[in-house]
């Protein structure tokens, strides 16, 4: 089933290893495969409460009155928490790398922007009183007109989805409402091409899928800490992020982990953490809130859909000169995660391959549906679906065999790729090579002696000359600071989001900032 | 009614780690006084293998057995930062800083030994069996045993490393989207053969062959694992799955495994898998990472083999029956194209 080639490239390998390289079972084989394994959920603990929040039932509303009257008296109930209890109701995941404006309440206070978005959690003795009392909260809603599609969020008049973003997208490089990519001159290319093919694909969004939903149990520790057991992918991550939205030095938690049932991205968002910990410190008792499988596949975050257009310009040889791409992110209602993964669809533009003309325009578009997030591929599993759907039409546009086609743009050593960096340490060719080999699929011998390790470069590494555009009137932000540094900024260029309906934050917080990221900074 | 079998392809790239870098992880290894090593981390393993393939990174260097080496993960306590399990980040950044804290380990470990057996440190190899011996001269030896017990009782010395690995951040031009995205890529081709009915639009995927190169396969049964999961993920993905059935609009939304749809054991195929490996300079023994890109050819392979086999393109996920029927009938019925 699985065969190692160590023919190819073994001139660049030393295999003279002991344990690397070994198919040595998995140190925690024996636990997963009798069932012992221990997750988050094992851990039963003394006087543990169950949290369950009430979701809009609406895709874009405002709140008129939130009635917790009745959930409050229902039997078990232990605490109803508010928007107004958490001590720091307006986040967004990449303010930990500096990226990007708080602009997701942990709670919704004033409007609902997606059917499904938290409200109103509720805390009680068992699942069961939790789920009654939750049906107890009442809601009284004033409907407001939706946007669904990531086309339409950007026409004039459109309904704003997320105020922090009035245009519905997120601003890149406090400018712009995209990620550009520049490389050459895609009208010149488009221009000289002897084939135009220009293509709309559309990814759809789905589901994560762990066997293991997201979940998180939270109890009071010795010492004024807390001990919180997470599914969490990103231990760090969650629990800095909960320092931040709790307002709390970042060792008042102490997080364990490692041992989770399926991720896929699924679990980067912190969605349980913040609030299991918030209902442990108000209730001073142990408190587990894990999503049922309707909450996970509905409102847990999804890998959002994508709508990409490409427009390529191919010579009757098969040589690719021209690609342009213009690519929609569908974010949902908040960002999370999807304004990073625009850019890294931006950096791996035109694909594999050594295209002398790259245009590439990337969005990151707000919609009145469940947040999107991270899942395996992020980024490039979209692009990629549509890249090689168009490869394989340009091949029987012009009548090539399309192993043959890639291998003759496949990017090799040395090359220039768009984003002005020299390709190294590639394998496409080979790739390509093998899986037609072991595919029994015909291939003339000129392509099965081309090799990444040859003929790249030279013409191929320049950088060729790319038309300005004029736009650009603002200087470049100051890039790359961190928290620690936040003094020295300049003042904000774009009016200020909304301000936060809890009680008014500090400007410092307990949470670590990692590193900092390009563009726009978290105020 | 007709059944048609085409074969389609398609070849990838992916970007190991976060994009731009500026993701760091750290790792702390140290021995007890039996020479038993523990690898503190703060990483997740979701299922992929992240505890398995640190171990064998950390064992590698060390130059113990990989026995001797345990690896705990996930305590903010103990485990030092690290930025999470994603981006097909875990083996390439988490393995590179276990390698480094192992290196430096194994440092105070050879200088012990010398101590003990009074040579030079420079002039000691381990055996990988746990003993530690002088080049060309295999019977001046001690047991990592007896130099963790020296070090620990009589040395006064701690058998243990530091490590982090950093990718440093790179900038974004806002006009030209000049960036320093990635160090390293994995590489992948894929052939996928389906058969598809042309009376009820359905596709059955007869087999699958690959190619992927991913540096060094750390532990090929890891690597087959994931290969073989991600197959699975991109043919699911490619036919089956989605959360909004008739996206943009957002009802019609499944609740659970019965509404949403995955292959099921009577639906997947035989997969043939080559794995190359050309060595990421920046790699941990070359390692790049497979978690993610695996998923990524099935799709468009197989959508490209659904016009090989019917002559009609499907453009919009997931390529359902419902698309491939309604396809076929306004093109006027199936339209094999050239049997590859």
């Amino acid at each position: 089933m699985l065969e190692l080639r160590k023919d190819i490239f073994a001139d660049e390998r030393d295999d003279n290893l002991n344990e690397v390289g070994k198919g040595t079972q998995r140190q925690d084989m024996l636990g997963h495969v009798t069932g012992t394994s221990t997750y988050f959920n094992d851990h039963k603990l003394q006087g543990m409460l169950h949290l369950r929040v009430v979701r809009s039932a609406q895709p874009h509303a405002r709140l008129r009155r939130i009635d917790t009257s009745e959930a409050e008296r229902s039997e078990g109930v232990r605490r109803i928490i508010r928007g107004s209890d958490v001590p720091r109701n307006l986040n967004t995941l990449l303010s930990l790398i500096n990226f990007g404006k708080d602009d997701e309440p942990t709670l919704a206070v004033d409007k609902v922007r997606y059917r499904g978005e938290p409200i109103v959690a509720v805390v009680a003795e068992t699942p069961r009183a939790a789920a009654e009392a939750a049906a107890k909260v009442r809601i009284d809603y004033e409907d407001l007109p939706a946007v669904f599609d990531v086309e339409e969020a950007l026409k004039p008049g459109a309904p704003t989805v997320n105020e922090t973003y009035p245009k519905n997208t997120f601003i890149y490089h406090e400018r712009y409402d995209h990620q550009k990519l520049r490389f050459g001159d895609v009208e010149r290319g488009l221009a000289q091409a002897d084939h135009v093919l220009e293509q709309r694909y559309q990814m759809s969004p789905i589901e994560h899928a762990p066997v293991e939903t997201n979940g998180s149990i939270a109890a009071p520790d010795t010492n004024g800490r807390y001990v919180v057991y997470t599914s969490t992918q990103a231990l760090f991550f969650s629990l800095d992020t909960c320092a931040k939205i709790l307002d709390l030095p970042s060792n008042t938690f102490h997080f364990i982990g490692g041992t989770v049932g399926g991720g896929f991205g699924g679990k980067v968002d912190t969605l349980t953490e913040p609030l299991a910990i918030l209902a442990a410190m108000l209730t001073g008792r142990p408190v587990r809130y894990v999503l049922g499988r309707e909450e996970e596949m509905q409102f847990g975050p999804p890998r959002g859909a994508e709508r990409i257009y490409i427009k390529d310009g191919v010579m009757r040889d098969g040589r690719i000169v021209a690609r342009q791409i213009r690519g929609y992110f569908d974010s949902g209602a908040y960002t999370r995660l999807s304004s990073y993964a625009v850019v890294k669809c931006a950096a791996h533009l035109p694909g594999p391959y050594t295209i002398p003309n790259v245009h590439g325009d990337i969005y990151c578009v707000f919609t009145n549906r469940t947040p999107a997030t991270a899942m395996r591929g992020f980024g490039i599993t979209g692009i990629d679906f549509a890249l090689e759907c168009q490869m394989d039409k340009l091949a029987h546009l012009i009548g090539m065999d399309p192993m043959e086609f890639r291998i003759l743009n496949a990017y090799r050593d040395g090359d220039m790729k768009a984003h002005r960096r020299e390709a190294k340490n590639t394998a496409l060719i080979e790739c390509v090579q093998v899986a037609a080999e072991k595919a029994k699929w015909p291939m003339r011998e000129e392509f099965r002696r081309m090799s990444s390790r040859k003929d790249g470069g030279g013409a191929r590494a320049a950088v060729p000359s790319t038309p300005r555009e004029t736009a650009a009137t603002r200087p470049a932000p100051a890039q790359q600071r961190t928290s620690y540094d936040r003094g020295l900024s300049s003042p904000p260029l774009e009016p200020p989001p909304p301000p936060p309906q809890s009680p008014a934050p500090s400007s410092s917080h307990g949470a670590t900032r990692f590193s900092s990221v390009f563009g726009t900074r978290r105020r | 009614m007709t059944r048609h079998r085409g074969r389609g392809m398609a070849a990838i790239n992916y970007p190991i780690g976060m994009n731009l870098g500026g993701d760091p992880s750290q790792a702390l290894v140290h021995s007890n006084p039996s020479g038993k090593f523990t690898v503190a981390l703060s990483s997740i393993d979701l299922g992929q293998g992240m505890k398995s393939v640190t171990r064998q990174i950390c064992a590698e260097t060390l130059g113990v057995p990989v026995e001797d080496v345990y690896v705990d993960t996930a305590d903010s306590d103990t485990g030092p930062h690290c930025m999470g399990s994603f981006a097909s980040r875990g083996t390439h950044r988490v393995g590179n800083a276990v390698m480094a804290a192992a290196k430096e380990a194994r440092g105070v470990m050879m200088e012990a030994a010398a101590e003990e057996l009074e040579v030079n440190a420079a002039d000691l190899e381990t055996d990988g069996r746990g003993n530690i011996h002088v080049k060309g001269a295999p019977h001046r030896a001690i047991s990592v045993k007896d130099v963790a017990i020296a070090a620990q009782f009589r040395q006064g010395k701690t058998i243990s490393g530091r490590g982090i690995f950093l990718v440093p951040l790179s900038d974004v031009d806002p006009e030209t989207g000049e960036m320093s995205p990635a160090t390293c890529y994995a590489h992948a081709c894929l052939v996928a053969e389906v058969e598809v009915d042309d009376e009820t639009g359905e596709v059955g995927v007869i087999r699958m062959d690959s190619a992927y190169e991913l540096g060094r396969a750390l532990n090929p049964r890891l690597v087959e694992q994931q290969l073989v999961g991600g197959a699975w993920m991109g043919m699911s993905h490619a036919l089956y799955e989605t959360t909004e059935p008739y996206y943009p609009d957002p009802r019609q939304g499944p609740r659970d495994f019965v509404e949403y749809l995955m292959p099921g054991p009577g639906d997947i195929c035989p997969h043939d898998i080559a794995v190359l490996e050309r060595p990421a300079p920046d790699g941990p023994f070359g390692g790049k990472g497979p978690g993610e890109m695996c998923a990524n050819p099935v799709l468009p392979a197989l959508a490209n083999a659904i016009f090989n086999a019917v002559g009609v393109r499907i453009d919009e996920l997931p390529i359902t029956p419902e698309k491939v029927l309604r396809a076929i009938r306004a093109q006027g019925g199936a339209r094999p194209q050239t049997r590859r």
